[in-house]
């Protein structure tokens, strides 16, 4: 029972230090105007550069979505509504979850190793003695440049994936073009789309925040960088797909009552 | 100007500190020795507040570090410079980088003015015209000696150094023993080092204090110190292990 109850007491402190780190990036919006330099630098290194992974799982994603959609649809003639449950599946679901999971693994895990090393290197103490607090250094132009790249390179899984599988609907399966892109548009609520880019945000949020605190809150060597960067990647991977959950419900009940 | 009260700091179950005061006035060297894993690193960080203690306090010029946020302790520590056991310099950043770290950051100066004050920094450390190398092509004493120029080229009144001379060898050690030696004689700074190393403490400091078993166990003018006949003194400058050597 005992290392049940300090599983969870340990748990619950390192929530409640993760929503400091959440109070310290606000206030570091108040005290210090960010670098540009360090936010393009950032922007770059997540927006730029996991482009290649979200490209591949939005294609991926819509392509097999519109085989296994079509596969069943056919056996009820209802092939050409195959375009519109890939249209809403990836603008709500897919795109932001997936395209989050990708940024995850390539993204959280480079953001907790690099702040990882620098805290067992005494980077983090020797930024702290140059009168530099970390958040500002080190946190906030991640989150920023997190929260700027994640609607984006979503909206590019999304378009990607739909276009993919308008391809494979349409060249390969021999759906008719036309009543695919017109089921697609007179099913596929703008709200969708909406929906999906908000979720969006707020994984970027999730992946640099929860990054960034096990990276600085990492101890011991090389085996602690290790340990939290598997950390981060598990807890930021779970969290997005609960939150997903209580998104869904939340931005559901908020734009369509 | 930089007095500890009573200070206790434990990590888990292990009491590194147990009760430590010191008292250090501007402009002096001070050497802090004591047996590796003694604490000594621990006490050199409450003083600059990385680390905040459990018990007591640490003012500087008559603030107590205890009692400030992150926020508040990142104006105190503009007054320090610190040179760390790894350097830790930023690896991704260049020695220019590095070096002018504080200067880009305030932005009170010019392009113009910062090279200049790199190039002085880097002069000063015998280091000139390696601005565009990175940490990794580096040596271990060189590293050091440009933790150093990035320590002093914003000019503080305090400089700490945590293990100066560890890890590097004998003449490597001795440039930066005379290195630091030189930077307190002249830019009038208070010096504050920890060493085990008894050849740097005898070069860097006028006064030596020995932390043992958590607590300031003795406090004098170096000579006096290193030339102590206390048993556990003389046994710990000059490096004797035998029976009833007790817990150093």
């Amino acid at each position: 029972m005992a290392p049940i109850l300090q599983r969870i007491s340990s748990s619950l402190r390192e929530l409640g230090d993760l929503f400091l780190l959440v109070g310290d990036v606000f206030a570091s919006f108040r005290h210090r105007r960010p670098s540009w330099g360090d936010f393009l630098y950032q922007l770059h290194f997540i927006g730029v550069k996991s482009q290649s992974v979200v490209i591949t799982t939005g294609a991926a994603t819509g392509m097999v979505l519109c085989a296994q959609t079509y596969f069943q649809f056919h056996k009820v003639k209802m092939d050409t509504a195959t375009g519109a449950v890939v249209s809403v599946g990836m603008s709500s679901e897919l795109g932001p979850v997936l395209a989050a999971l990708m940024i995850t693994g390539r993204v959280g895990a480079a953001m907790a190793a690099e702040l990882g090393t620098m805290k067992v290197t005494e980077q983090i103490d020797a930024l702290r003695t140059l009168a530099a607090h970390p958040v500002d250094t080190l946190v906030m132009p991640r989150v920023l440049a997190s929260l700027v790249s994640a609607p984006l390179l979503t909206a590019e899984a999304v378009i990607v994936g739909i276009t993919a599988s308008w391809m494979i609907g349409v060249k390969l399966l021999g759906i008719d073009s036309a009543y695919y892109l017109v089921n697609m548009n007179r099913y596929t609520d703008p709200v969708d789309v909406i929906s999906g880019l908000i979720k969006s945000i707020f994984f970027g949020a999730i992946i640099a925040l929860i990054s960034c605190y096990k990276g600085l809150n990492c101890r011991g060597g090389a085996e602690g960088v290790g340990r939290a960067t598997t950390e981060a990647v598990v807890a930021a991977s779970i969290t997005i797909l609960v939150s997903n959950f209580f998104l869904t419900l939340l931005l559901t009940r908020f734009f369509k009552g | 100007m930089i007095e500890v009260r009573d200070v206790r700091k434990s990590f888990g179950s292990q009491a590194v500190l147990k009760g430590a005061s010191l008292q250090i006035n501007a402009g002096e060297a001070v050497v802090i020795i004591g047996r590796s894993g003694g604490g000594k690193s621990v006490l050199l960080k409450h003083l600059i507040g990385l680390l905040p203690p459990d018990q007591g306090s640490v003012l500087v010029g008559g603030a107590d570090l205890a009692q400030m946020t992150e926020r508040q302790l990142l104006q105190v520590r503009r007054r320090f410079g610190m040179l760390f056991q790894t350097a830790a310099l930023f690896d991704s950043l260049n020695v220019f980088e590095n070096v002018s770290f504080v200067l880009r950051r305030e932005g009170n100066h010019s392009a113009a003015e910062i090279r200049s004050l790199v190039a002085d920094a880097l002069a000063r450390v015998e280091l000139s015209g390696i601005e565009e190398k990175l940490p990794s092509e580096l040596s271990g004493g060189m590293r050091k000696r440009v933790g150093l120029a990035r320590a002093i080229i914003y000019k503080p009144e305090i400089l700490l150094y945590d293990e100066p001379t560890t890890g590097l060898d004998p003449i490597a050690g001795d440039r930066i023993d005379r290195l630091i030696r030189r930077v307190w004689e002249q830019l009038n700074v208070t010096s504050i080092a920890v060493t085990h190393d008894m050849k740097s403490a005898r070069t860097i400091s006028n006064r030596i204090l020995m932390l043992h078993e958590g607590t300031i166990y003795a406090d004098g003018k170096t000579e006096e110190i290193l030339d102590s006949k206390d048993p556990i003194l003389h046994r710990f400058v000059n490096g004797i292990s035998s029976a009833g050597i007790g817990n150093i």
